[in-house]
Order: C-alpha cells, then structure tokens, then sequence
C-alpha cells in the first residue's frame, strides 16, 4: 500500500518538474515549485525522515516561495527566451541522465539493510546514542553532537547567505517613512484573511517553539523551528504590512538573532575547549557527560534556530523594503 | 463494528467530494466557478474525512490531534479561497454574469 503511494507520490514529482521546467510564466514555476516542495515532504514523510519533511515543508514550501515571490516582484514576471544552445543543452543532460542512471545500477535496493549506508556508523549512532546522550531523537543527537562540525559549517553557511543578500539589496530602510500606504499596509482592508491570520499568528510561533525544544525527543529541531517562526512573522507582515512587523521585531533584532545564533554556537565549542574538551565536545560541559550532551545540544539548537529565523526574516524585509520603494 | 461502517461511508463521502472538486475545478468554465468546485475539498471533504478518521481513532491523542488539524484547515481553506476570489476581483477578473446556455467557453485567463 505505502509502495503504491510512494510511486504516485514520485509520479507526481516528475510530472510537476517536467511542469516547472515547461512554464513560461515564471509566478506559475515559483507555486509549482512550491508543490514540489511540498510532494518531496510528502515523500521523505514516507521514507520516515519525519525531521528532513518537516524542515522540506517549512522552508521548501513555505519561506522560499515567499522569497521567490518577493524577488519576482522586483522582477519580470515572464521568462527570457533565449535562441540557440538547446542542442548542446539537451546534450548535456542527456549524458548526465544517463550517466546516473548508469550509477543508479549498482545502488542497493531502498531500504536493504546490507546496505553500506546501514553498515557504516549508523548502526553505531543507534547503539550508542541511548548511552552518550540518552535523548531519544537519534536525528538531533548525530546532527548537533556527532556531526556538530558540519552543523556549525551549515549555521555559517546561513550567516553568509544572510550577509550576501544584505549587501546586495541593501540593509538602510527605505527614506520615505512618512507614506506607509498602499504598497506596504498589507492587507489592512482585508477583514477576513486578516483576522483569520492574526488568530493563527500566536499559534504558528507556538508551534515554533514546540518544535525547537521539543527535537531532542521527537521530529524538529532548530533549523525547522527558525523557519516556522520565520512564516509566522512573515504573516504578520502580510497581514498588516511590513513597517508593522518591523515595529513588533525590529532590523536592530534580527541581524542580532543572526550574529548572536552563529556566535552563540561557536561560542560552546570555545567553551567546551577551554573546560578541557576537543571543540564542541559537549561532555566536559557538567559534571555528568550525559548531562553536558544534552546541555550543549539544546544551546546550540537555541543557536541555529535564532540564526535561520533571524537570516530568512532579514532576507524577507530585505526584498520588501526595496519593492516599497519608488 | 457499527461505528466502524460509519467511519468508512464518512471517508468514502469525503473521497468522493474530493474526486467532485477536482473535477470541478477541471471542467468548469470559469476561475470563480472552479475556484467554487475547489474550495469543497476544503471544507466538506475535510470535515467527512476528519471525522471519520476520529471514528478510526477513537478516544485517544490521535482524535485530538485530528481535530486540531480540522480546525486549522477549516479556517485557512475558505480564508484562502476568499483571498483568491478577492485578488482575482482586484486584478480585474470580471465574474461571468452572463446566465444563457451554451455560454460556457473556457475562460483561458483564470
């Protein structure tokens, strides 16, 4: 039965890329993409990788279609036709496909327990975990304490994505405060999506924070929680206009949330090495080693989820304030 | 076993509102007709289904958990297809008024 509806599922995948690639109006690509996004949860859902189609759903489907939005307002809303090189193109990708097709022989059936991936250290994690770190997510105690170097690579890697877009869009607020009327006064006129959303504001933060401090015991963890948290401010500003959600959470307070989520989580390693451990070995940081695994992994998850909400939310207001202006 | 039975003609229902608001939003003739056909899946489809997936549940976590879901689609679903009609009405999208039979082309806009 589940195999039957992950093959519909697939199915669908490949018929909304095909879609995506097909569509000239580039607002239809952006929601197809958006569908995709949320099939793929769909799919990893069913693979049960309930944290990887939490994370898939929230950003995927969620902020990036906003962000893609954004950015096509500032934009053209058609694709550019450009003449020649479809030969060399469909070329190209003809010999990928069929190299990683080719590839695709030698894979080990999904799910095989001979399988390398199953063989390597993942048998390992799941031993071990109970006893290192006794958290019952085995997800969130390899993403935060066994991978934690690769975290914190991630975490920089959305600082940096945060400071690029700054740089190019700009950081100053736009210099026309006085006028906050039609373009960014939301849907202000709009009673219905407007009480609706301010009754689901509070509730989607809440969700937010569940899921950011409840990841060491079930799906979740700071990535997602950043991003949840993120939609919900976002909805405000959609609901009652940008100015509004940067009055409630200022600029000042969001490149904040961004540098102090990197620093903070920098800064356990640091500690964790000056109390005698190697760089982000959270064991030394109590008395009792369990204790400090777990200590250290709910700071650092406190740190990326401040990170990815504060860098999605700048990186929101960054394109919304240049289409407020002129 | 009764309760059961219930449970199934609820899913079915639902099933089957959910196949007419595809169709529907498939076949007829214009965006605020289809959009008419789709928002049934929002909010009958989801009621039937929810309810008998309850059924399926009984008096555990799963029943309360179902019922937060339903609540939830229940406000966003119309709320979204009123935001839809209303930004369709803004840009300029006239609502077909014309009643006459056979008046039906496919509307390429929508």
């Amino acid at each position: 039965m589940i195999f039957v509806f992950a093959l519909f599922l697939l199915t669908l995948l490949v018929i909304t890329a095909i879609a995506i690639v097909r569509a000239e109006n580039l607002f239809v690509s952006v929601m197809l993409t958006s569908i995709f996004s949320l099939l793929m949860a769909a799919n990893f859902f069913i693979l049960d990788a309930a944290d990887v189609a939490l994370t898939e759903a929230a950003v995927g489907a969620g902020i990036t279609t906003v962000i893609f939005l954004s950015a096509l307002a500032l934009t053209a809303e058609r694709e550019k036709r450009r003449a020649g090189g479809q030969l060399i193109a469909l070329a190209a990708v003809g010999i990928l496909a069929s190299l990683i097709i080719y590839a695709s022989f030698d894979k080990p059936r999904l799910g095989d327990p001979e399988a390398p991936v199953h063989q390597h250290v993942a048998p390992w994690y799941l031993e071990k975990t109970p006893e290192y770190i006794d958290i019952p997510n085995v997800v969130t105690a390899i993403l935060s304490s066994y991978r934690g170097y690769d975290t914190l690579g991630e975490v920089f890697v959305v600082f940096t994505a945060c400071i690029g877009v700054l740089f190019i869009l700009g950081v100053k607020p736009p210099e026309q405060p006085a006028d906050r009327t039609a373009e960014s006064g939301g849907l202000r006129h709009h009673l219905i999506p407007q009480v609706v959303g301010r009754l689901l504001v509070p509730f989607i933060v809440l969700f937010g924070l569940y899921t950011q401090f409840h990841g060491e015991y079930g799906p979740g963890g700071g990535f997602q929680a950043g991003a949840i948290v993120a939609t919900g401010v976002i909805l405000y500003a959609l609901l009652e206009g940008e100015g509004e959600a940067l009055r409630a959470v200022p600029r000042s307070v969001l490149l904040g949330l961004v540098v102090g989520g990197a620093l903070l989580f920098g800064a356990v390693g640091v500690v964790c090495m000056l109390m005698g451990g190697a760089f982000l070995d959270y064991s030394v940081l109590s008395a009792d080693p369990v204790w400090g695994q777990q200590l250290g992994i709910i700071i650092i998850e406190a740190g990326v989820g401040m990170a990815v909400c504060g860098a999605l939310l700048s990186i929101f207001h960054a394109f919304a304030a240049r289409q407020s202006q002129p | 076993m009764a309760i059961d039975v219930l449970s199934w003609v609820l899913l079915t229902l639902g099933g089957a509102f959910v196949l007419i608001g595809g169709v529907g939003g498939l076949r007829l003739p214009n965006f605020y007709t289809r959009i008419h056909a789709a928002s049934l899946t929002d909010t009958m489809a989801t009621i039937l289904i929810f309810v008998g997936m309850m059924l399926q549940a009984g008096f555990t976590l799963a029943t309360l958990k179902l019922a937060a879901i339903m609540l939830f689609l229940l406000l966003t679903g119309p709320t979204a297809t009123y935001a839809l009609a209303n930004a369709a009405l803004l840009s300029g999208l006239k609502p077909n008024t014309d009643t006459i039979a056979g008046n039906n082309k496919v509307d390429t806009r929508g």
